[in-house]
C-alpha cells in the first residue's frame, strides 16, 4: 500500500482486498453463523456473550456492539457479511445506508429518490474536498 | 444441437425480492420496477427456453470467506434458497442440468478457464431475484438453471475482458452438446450502487448508459473497462457489472437490443435490464 494508491483515491469507500479479508476474518465468519436461526436467536440472548466465542479483537466486538458499520468496514467487515447483522436486527441495506452516511432514512431515501449520490464532487479526494 | 440465443441481463437487489415476498408489488415506490418487466416476462414466456445459465454473485451466502472461487459453476441436481439472515426466500427450490453443466465445466476448463465445480450450494438472492422479475413466481421455476456464480466481493474480482472470453468459452461449449436444448444466458447485477461507507448511494446515470449503449454494439470497449473506473465511477458495488460481459460474451458478435430498461431507485441501486438476442436467431 503506497500513497499513490489510486483506490485510496475514491472519497467514503473501502476496498475489500486480502489483506482487510485477513483483518476482517473472524468478524466476518461471526457475522456468517447468524445464517442460522438457532444462532440468531442466540446473540439477541446476549450479544456480548455470543461474540465471545469468536476470536476477533475487542474493537472488532464493540463495533458489532455499537453497530457501528463504518468502524467494523475499517476493521475489516465486508458489507455482505455485516448483512447478516442487520438482517437479524430486522434492518435493511438502505436503512444501513442512511445511518453509514449520517443521514436520517428519510434524507436518504429522498436523495435516492432524486437520482441518488451525484458523482461529480465524489469520484476522488480532492474533487470531494472542492465539491460547492 | 444445443444454442444459446439471448441473453438477458438484470440487477438483482435483494429489496426486489422482499417487495415481490411482502406483497408490495403496486406500491408507488416498487410498481414502476415491476411494469419494467412486462415485456421481458412476455418474451421469455414466448421464448421457452429450456436451460437459463445464470451467471451471479453469491453475497456471504454459499461462499464465506473461507471459500473464495473466482468462478463457481453449479453442476448438482438442485439448490436451495440461501438463508440470508432473514429465513429462506419462499421461492421454488432451482432444478439443475448436472449433464450439461458437466459438459460446460468439462470443456472450458480444456479451454484453460479453470472454474471451481460445486456439487453443492444454496443460492441467493444474486440468482432468485432475478427469476422473480422474468418469472414472478410459479409453484416450479419454468426451466432447467445452471448457476455461475463469480467472486465480486473479495478485489481483485475477474476482470471484464476475462469474463467476456469465459462467455466465448460457454458458447463454444454449449454448441458442442449433441442435445436439442434453447439455453439462455443471465448476467445479473449492477448497475451503478455503492451499498458501504460515506459514499453509499452513489448512482452514475451517465456511465450506466453507456454501458448499456456500447453492450451490444461495442462489447470490446465494455471488456476493456478496468477496476478502478467501475469502483470510482459506478460505486463500490458497480463491480458487478463484468457478470453481464460472461453473457455478451456467450452470444454471436452481431446481436439485436430486444429491450431496455433503466431506473432509478431500486433501494440503493440503478436497476438496469437489457435483452439481447442473436441476430441470427429466429424463432420460426
Amino acid at each position: 500500500m503506497t500513497q499513490t494508491n489510486p483506490f485510496d483515491d475514491v472519497p467514503g469507500t473501502t476496498l475489500f482486498d486480502a489483506q482487510r479479508s485477513r483483518q476482517g476474518y473472524h468478524l466476518n465468519m461471526f457475522c456468517m453463523s447468524l445464517m442460522k436461526p438457532e444462532n440468531r436467536a442466540l446473540f439477541k440472548q446476549d450479544e456480548a456473550a455470543y461474540l465471545q466465542q469468536w476470536p476477533m479483537t475487542q474493537r472488532q466486538r464493540e463495533a458489532v456492539l455499537k453497530r457501528d458499520w463504518n468502524r467494523m468496514i475499517e476493521l475489516g467487515g465486508n458489507i455482505y457479511f455485516l448483512a447478516k447483522i442487520f438482517s437479524t436486527d430486522g434492518l435493511s441495506f438502505q436503512d444501513v445506508a442512511a445511518v453509514m452516511t449520517g443521514c436520517t432514512p428519510e434524507q436518504y431515501a429522498r436523495m435516492m429518490l432524486n437520482g441518488g449520490r451525484p458523482i461529480e464532487g465524489n469520484r476522488s479526494n480532492s474533487e470531494h474536498k472542492n465539491r460547492g | 444441437m444445443a444454442k444459446i440465443v439471448a441473453s438477458v441481463n438484470c440487477s438483482h437487489v435483494p429489496a426486489i425480492g422482499a417487495a415481490w415476498d411482502l406483497g408490495k408489488t403496486d406500491t408507488p415506490y416498487w410498481a414502476p420496477v415491476f411494469k419494467g418487466f412486462d415485456f421481458s416476462k412476455k418474451w421469455i414466456a414466448d421464448l421457452r427456453p429450456d436451460v437459463i445459465i445464470l451467471v451471479y454473485n453469491d453475497h456471504a451466502s454459499a461462499f464465506s470467506v473461507e471459500l473464495i472461487p473466482t468462478f463457481a459453476l453449479g453442476c448438482a441436481g438442485e439448490f436451495k434458497p440461501a438463508d440470508e439472515g432473514w429465513g429462506p426466500r419462499p421461492v421454488p427450490v432451482v432444478q439443475g442440468h448436472p449433464v450439461l453443466a458437466a459438459h460446460i465445466a468439462q470443456s472450458v476448463i480444456l479451454d484453460e478457464f479453470d472454474l471451481t465445480i460445486v456439487n453443492k450450494m444454496d443460492v441467493d438472492h444474486g440468482l432468485t431475484v432475478p427469476l422473480t422479475l422474468m418469472f414472478g413466481q410459479p409453484k416450479e421455476w419454468p426451466c432447467k438453471i445452471i448457476p455461475l456464480a463469480v467472486n465480486v466481493v473479495q478485489y481483485p474480482p475477474p476482470t471484464g475482458n476475462r469474463c467476456y472470453n469465459l462467455g466465448k468459452a460457454i458458447k463454444k461449449a454449449v454448441d458442442s452438446f449433441p442435445e436439442d436444448l434453447r439455453v439462455v444466458i443471465f448476467g445479473t447485477g449492477g448497475m451503478s450502487h455503492q451499498l458501504q461507507g460515506q459514499r453509499a448511494g452513489l448512482i452514475n446515470a451517465a456511465f450506466d448508459e453507456r454501458l448499456l449503449d456500447n453492450l451490444s454494439k461495442n462489447p470490446q470497449e465494455v471488456a476493456g473497462i478496468p477496476f478502478i473506473e467501475y469502483f470510482r465511477e459506478a460505486g463500490s458495488e458497480g463491480i458487478e457489472m463484468v457478470m453481464w460481459l460472461i453473457a455478451r460474451g456467450a452470444l454471436e458478435t452481431a446481436v439485436r437490443e430486444v429491450y431496455r430498461f433503466y431506473h432509478v431507485p431500486a433501494s440503493n441501486t440503478a436497476l438496469g435490464h437489457l435483452i439481447l438476442e442473436n441476430d441470427s436467431f429466429s424463432r420460426t
